[in-house]
């Protein structure tokens, strides 16, 4: 357990230092164009030169790296450009949101794939299992934006039963709920494509193991074959997959979050991107990459207490 | 322990041998295709885009910029403009044939860089072991471990985004992906009573792997290749869409629906075609991939 | 006479395939009354298979009974409903399986496995259930219950999963028991173990009992009628003594006659391989399905008309499926002939290994624990001569793969000496040897599903292996790839055609010439026929033996099937555990003074022949695990002619007998020769 523990920190080390070398290397490796940024487009070469050494840009990369890092683990992860605000309030506010739109959607995807992914998987090329196939392979192929339109254009434009932006803003007269209702909608029925197929795979291949003609031959009912049986086995791949899910939920929303305006994490990278806000972007990497690697060691845990075998 | 006579019990036997030297081995799998329906309704869809998009230059009604400021004052569908114009009175169908051509020539160039990174890194790390399987590996590990959205952002807005930055992109982020899914097989393959007896032979690591063990692969991998192609479509629309993607003016699905779903309450058909359009070849690809295991299966 | 327990009434079964329906099992009518065992016995793809699972009626989504009853206890099983199925499955019909460790969930304890049966069919509360459980365990024979009861499948052995399984379909009381190749894949002493258990029971229980095997050895030794099934169709039934004392089918007289039974011997004769191949199921003929290559064959009356199962001189009870059941000539079985003069000429060693070890040192991992390393072989002397056979015999475990491995250079020795013609190639990995050193010695692989690559051409496969082991050009591949496939016997058309078309033995002898590409001295062979139906076997052992008297090359035999070993080989190594046991000519390995192991494993194997008396010695104990090796000698923790602490302590002398005979026991030879000829040899 201990050697599991430790290999899986350094695992996080080693990555978190790889990506953040990365990024910032990327971002400030012209020490020019940051202070320039600053100053803007019509300021004089002195004065840009000037503010560079003021920042202490002119040193070497790896010793700004490293000041960086010390920064850090201070917990002091700078200012904001685009948000005029320091870096770890954006960020925390945001993830809070994206946090929110995550927890609701995950809550209803695990169920949702899991039922259909055992019903589809139980009776393969059963009318049931080739609807609901066509469903998930239909859901996984229209993207996350189109499905937003797709809803909007429904629900929105032609029906008018819910709003057609989710700001989180209290007033425009639409609740909190109805503007989570179709970013929700959204990303539970495209992610859900995937992980149903991903069930369904598992759950097919596991009813044509001898363990179930054992079962069935036994002379249990079907119900007790499926629930006992099958499932149990069936489950142990896709648990990890759907625990990586939660990856994609805080950081590949970020196209739902902008269909719909939502104030999310995955947004403000976007933004962060774009406006070449560094120390944001650089801050909101390193989040998203440890929050990855998490859930990569929490899917890795999860894949040894459910498999006997492996424990050994 | 003993092992069991090799013919399985019941298995059915395939077609005649002699049935089967007629037919030659690409063809008869070819028009296996026909055999399943999502493999088929895929391959016409897919066959539909790609003939649009081979032809748009001559069946487009207009060109794809050309704005038609007489139909700004009526931008739904008529007959002047079968699916309409969009806010700057540029005809949709036009655009949405034109649009379909970077699509079509970034998505499959980005799987054939990906499968081709994918299959070298796989075989040397499956087949060698050791060091290389390690290094490999963790580096994969950790391109898989970020999320790719944030990465494209990042990559593109400081590259800037043209067709081949794309294609860059998108072919280091899928790699690692096939690499891991050839590294499984390899590790499988690798231990067949055949691949032992090219070692015997005194065969190099490179035949072994490209020659012996890279051909079985061919399964898996092929349906792996139509999957990332519909993803890949997806993501080039993702990209269009927050506007990292290929630059204005030329029409990009996604850059189409940019533009055009804030007036959705106004003119949904504007953000409606492109969406459609994406969606359907997508689809294709991802019924084509669903057809292809069912085949693969049933064989 | 009394109600058939069961009755099979002209049953058909069909599959649904890419091009119509296939016929599994056509015509098929037998009877079992309560308590009687039944064996079925015949090659893959007979149907053996399907009708027992017809019988519980789980034939997939594609197989349907298409005609016929199957009368159960009077119920028609082939049309009552899903309710009743179920209420008989498991409760009144029971079934064991050939995979045990397949067919056991991995994810749940086998205690509780157990327990579903008592308390879906009986409505036993837990505590009840539990009890059963308990008794039945000890019934079949696994030491300590309680402890297995919360153990999952994978801790256990085979042996154990498969007793398990005989649990579980015991565990209800059953009426009828079908075990389908239930010792298939355990090991020689361990499937002894389980046939007797299988007796035991049967005395017990009175169950019936359908039994189903490949192996005519178990069949005989378990039941008390037999059914042999060609292609779908019962060709001959009746009692045991009748089947295997006066076939009436050329079937089953082909299939007792190329069985190598452990007295005969290849300097005698050639094993009688039955001619022709298995038809595909698509090509029925009409008439006798085995008329293609049945020696007696008539085609005026044997392949116009299909042949009913016909009572031989009225005697219901023995039924052959031949038009010229009493026009055969009378068959005796193929005794052991009197052993020629010892044809262990002491010829000049070619291959010889000196205190040959193997020890598989774990990975050390950056945070790993210290794991002990595998011993997987220990002070191997072994030699085989020019022109002659080695056979190394053993059962999983043993180290005779690793040996192989050695040999072939995928592993190298990490003690002592492996020579070839005085050139030293135990430290030579593969890679390291040269073309010349890789000419001469080849290796032949188990599994013809995998032995050869299925992109490739079988003329691309044997072309390749002529230009790396020959240098030869190109333009000459093709005439060399024609003459080798000569050599194997196939036809060179056979070039073009790929692995997927081609049968096991096919497969076989493709590879069997793609070893021989290089004119090699010495070829390995690791269990070349294990995988192979019974009649094919035949045939590829006799191939192996023209080639090595045609070539003069020497040939190292693994195997754990005794009987092929006592046809082909020169001598003879018995393994255990990584050390041999056993070494010496064959004709004096197999008579006594044998070693205890040695002993063990010839009375466990099951012979084809009813009347095969002798006392039978049923190994107890569990093999002990490789990373735990015992101290003194190997076999110590199951040896029935254990001597006390000695044997545990301290490592056995290696007694040197005549001829180069040899083995390692505390017991010294004349003793043992004493002990064990109060039994009776062989």
């Amino acid at each position: 357990m201990a050697r599991f523990a430790a290999k899986h920190c350094a695992f996080l080390l080693l990555t978190l230092s790889v990506v953040s070398f990365l990024v910032f290397a990327l971002n400030e490796f012209s020490p020019g164009a940051v202070a320039r940024k600053e100053r803007g487009a019509y300021a004089t070469q002195e004065q840009v030169e000037l503010l560079t050494r003021q920042l202490g840009l002119d040193r070497p990369l790896l010793v700004r790296y490293a000041d960086y890092v010390g920064k850090v683990a201070r917990g002091d992860l700078g200012y904001s450009a685009r948000f005029k605000a320091p870096v770890g309030d954006v960020i925390w506010k945001h993830l809070r949101n994206t946090g929110l739109l995550a927890a609701l959607a995950f809550a209803c995807i695990v169920p949702f794939s899991m039922l259909l992914g055992i019903a589809a998987g139980m009776r393969e090329s059963s009318r049931l299992d080739r609807a609901i196939l066509i469903f998930s392979t239909v859901m996984a192929s229209i993207p996350e934006f189109a499905l937003g339109v797709f809803l909007a254009s429904v629900f929105v434009v032609w029906l008018g039963w819910l709003p057609g932006t989710a700001t989180l803003v209290a007033g425009g007269g639409w609740s909190l709920g109805a503007q989570l209702v179709l970013p929700v909608a959204v990303i539970v029925l495209f992610d859900s494509g995937y992980v149903i197929s991903m069930i369904r795979a598992s759950m097919v291949e596991v009813m044509q193991r001898p363990y179930i003609r054992t079962a069935v031959l036994k002379g249990l009912p079907f119900r007790s074959v499926i629930l006992r049986h099958a499932v149990r086995n069936a489950m142990i791949t896709p648990i990890t997959v759907i625990l990586l899910q939660i990856n994609y939920l805080v950081a590949g929303v970020v196209v739902v979050e902008t269909v719909f305006a939502y104030p999310g994490f995955g947004r403000m990278m976007l933004e962060g991107a774009l406006f070449k806000d560094i120390a944001l972007v650089e801050a909101g990497a390193l989040v998203a990459v440890s929050l990855a690697v998490v859930t990569n060691i929490l899917g890795d845990a999860a894949y040894m207490l459910l498999d006997p075998r492996i424990r050994a | 322990m003993t092992p069991t006579p090799a013919t399985a019990e019941v298995l059915v036997v395939p077609a005649p041998v002699a049935a089967r030297r007629r037919a030659r081995g690409w063809w008869r799998r070819l028009t296996a295709v026909g055999d399943s329906t999502p493999a088929t309704v895929g391959v016409a869809v897919i066959l539909f885009w790609l003939t649009m998009a081979a032809l748009a230059p001559v069946v487009a009604p207009y060109a794809p910029n050309a704005t038609d400021l007489a139909a700004l004052a009526h931008t739904t569908p008529s007959k002047a403009h079968w699916l309409g114009t969009d806010h700057l009175g540029r005809d949709l169908l036009s655009r949405i044939l034109w649009g379909a051509r970077p699509v079509l020539v970034i998505a499959p160039l980005a799987v054939l860089g990906a499968t081709a990174l994918g299959c070298l890194l796989g075989l040397a790390a499956g087949y060698k072991g050791g060091w290389i399987d390690l290094v490999v590996t963790r580096a994969c590990d950790i391109v898989l471990s970020f999320p790719v959205i944030i990465l494209y952002m990042i990559i593109l807005t400081h590259f800037g985004s043209s067709a081949w930055n794309i294609i860059g992109v998108l072919t280091l982020t899928k790699a690692p992906i096939i690499a891991r899914i050839v590294r499984g097989l390899t590790l499988d393959l690798r231990e067949r009573e055949y691949v032992t007896a090219a070692k015997m032979r005194g065969e190099s690591s490179l035949y072994i792997m490209f020659v012996e063990i890279l051909p079985n692969a061919r399964g898996p991998l092929i349906v792996d290749m139509c999957l990332r192609t519909g993803y890949n479509i997806i993501i080039i629309g993702v990209l269009g869409f927050l506007g990292i993607g290929l630059p204005p003016p030329d029409p990009d699905w996604g850059g189409m629906v940019k533009d055009t779903y804030g007036m959705m309450m106004v003119w949904p058909h504007m953000a409606l075609v492109p969406c459609a359009a994406i969606s359907s070849l997508v689809v294709g690809f991802n019924l084509l991939a669903v057809g292809l295991r069912e085949i693969g299966l049933r064989d | 006479m009394t109600d058939a327990l069961l009755e099979l009434q002209d049953v058909a079964i069909t599959y649904a395939a890419r091009g119509g329906e296939v016929e599994a099992v056509r015509r098929l009518s037998l009877r079992l009354e309560p308590g009687e065992a039944l064996g079925l016995v015949g090659e893959s793809g007979c149907g053996k298979s399907t009708v027992a699972l017809s019988i519980v009626r789980y034939l997939g989504r594609t197989g349907r009974i298409a005609r016929g009853r199957i009368l159960f206890e009077g119920r028609d099983l082939a049309t009552i409903g899903d309710a009743e199925l179920r209420a008989l499955r498991g409760r009144r019909i029971a079934m064991v399986y050939q995979d045990p460790m397949a067919s056991l969930n991995p994810v749940m304890t086998v205690g509780r496995q157990l327990m579903e049966v008592p308390m879906i069919h009986d409505g036993a509360g837990a505590d009840a259930a539990r009890r059963r459980a308990l008794a039945m365990l000890g019934e079949v024979k696994l030491s300590d219950p309680e402890a297995v009861m919360d153990r999952y499948p994978h801790q256990l052995s085979g042996g154990q999963q498969q007793r398990i399984v005989i649990a579980m379909a015991l565990i209800a009381e059953p009426a009828l028991l079908i075990m389908d190749e239930p010792t298939t894949g355990l090991d020689v002493t361990v499937e002894a173990a389980v046939l007797d258990l299988v007796r035991d029971l049967r005395r017990r229980h009175r169950s019936a009992i359908v039994f189903i095997s490949h192996n005519l050895g178990t069949v005989a030794r378990v039941c008390d009628r037999i059914g042999v099934m060609y292609r779908g169709e019962l060709v001959e039934d009746g009692p045991v003594r009748r089947i295997f004392g006066d076939p009436r089918h050329p079937y089953t007289r082909g299939l007792l006659d190329c069985l190598p039974t452990l007295g005969r011997d290849k300097r005698h004769a050639p094993l009688v391989p039955i001619p022709g191949h298995l038809e595909s199921s698509h090509a029925r003929p009409s008439g006798c399905g085995f008329a293609a290559r049945c020696v007696h064959v008539e085609p005026a009356r044997c392949t116009v008309t299909p042949i009913p199962l016909a009572p031989i001189d009225g005697d219901t009870g023995h039924r052959a499926a031949c038009v010229r059941a009493t026009e055969l000539p009378v068959w005796s079985r193929r005794r052991a002939e009197a052993p020629a003069a010892s044809a262990a000429v002491a010829s000049a060693a070619l291959v010889t290994t000196e205190h040959l070890g193997k020890l598989y040192r774990p990975r050390g991992g950056l945070f790993g624990r210290r794991r002990p390393g595998v011993r997987a072989l220990s002070d191997v002397d072994l030699g085989a001569g020019r022109r002659q056979t080695l056979a190394i015999v053993g059962e999983s475990g043993c180290g005779k793969s690793t040996l192989a491995k050695v040999l072939a250079g995928i592993e190298v020795a990490s003690e002592g000496r492996v020579s070839l013609d005085g050139i030293e190639i135990g430290r030579l990995g593969v890679d390291a040897r040269d073309r010349q050193l890789k000419r001469r010695l080849q290796m032949v692989f188990q599994n013809p599903d995998s032995t050869l690559n299925p992109s490739h051409t079988v003329g691309y496969a044997i072309g390749r292996a002529l230009r790396r082991l020959r240098g030869g050009a190109p333009a000459d591949a093709a005439a060399g790839v024609a003459r080798l496939l000569e050599v194997v016997k196939l036809s060179p058309a056979m070039a073009g055609r790929r692995p997927r078309q081609l049968s096991g033995g096919e497969k076989q002898r493709v590879a069997i010439a793609r070893a021989l590409a290089g004119d090699p001295d010495v070829i390995v062979a690791d269990e070349p026929v294990s995988a192979l139906d019974v009649s094919v076997q035949a045939a590829i052992v006799n191939l192996l033996a023209e080639l090595q008297a045609a070539h003069g090359t020497t040939l190292i035999f693994i195997s754990h099937d005794l009987a092929v070993v006592r046809y082909l080989a020169d001598h003879v190594a018995v393994m255990y555990l990584g050390a041999v046991a056993e070494f010496g000519p064959v004709e004096r390995v197999f008579a006594p003074p044998w070693h205890p192991y040695t002993e063990a494993l010839l009375s466990a194997v099951p012979v084809p022949d009813p009347d095969a008396a002798g006392a039978r010695i049923v190994l107890e104990g569990v093999v002990p695990r490789a990373t735990e090796r015992p101290r003194g000698c190997p076999f110590a923790t199951r040896c029935p002619r254990k001597v006390g602490a000695v044997c545990e302590d301290t490592p056995p002398p290696v007694q040197r007998l005549a001829d180069g005979h040899r083995l390692a026991c505390h017991i010294p030879p004349a003793e043992l020769q004493r002990l064990q000829s109060m039994i009776g040899a062989r």
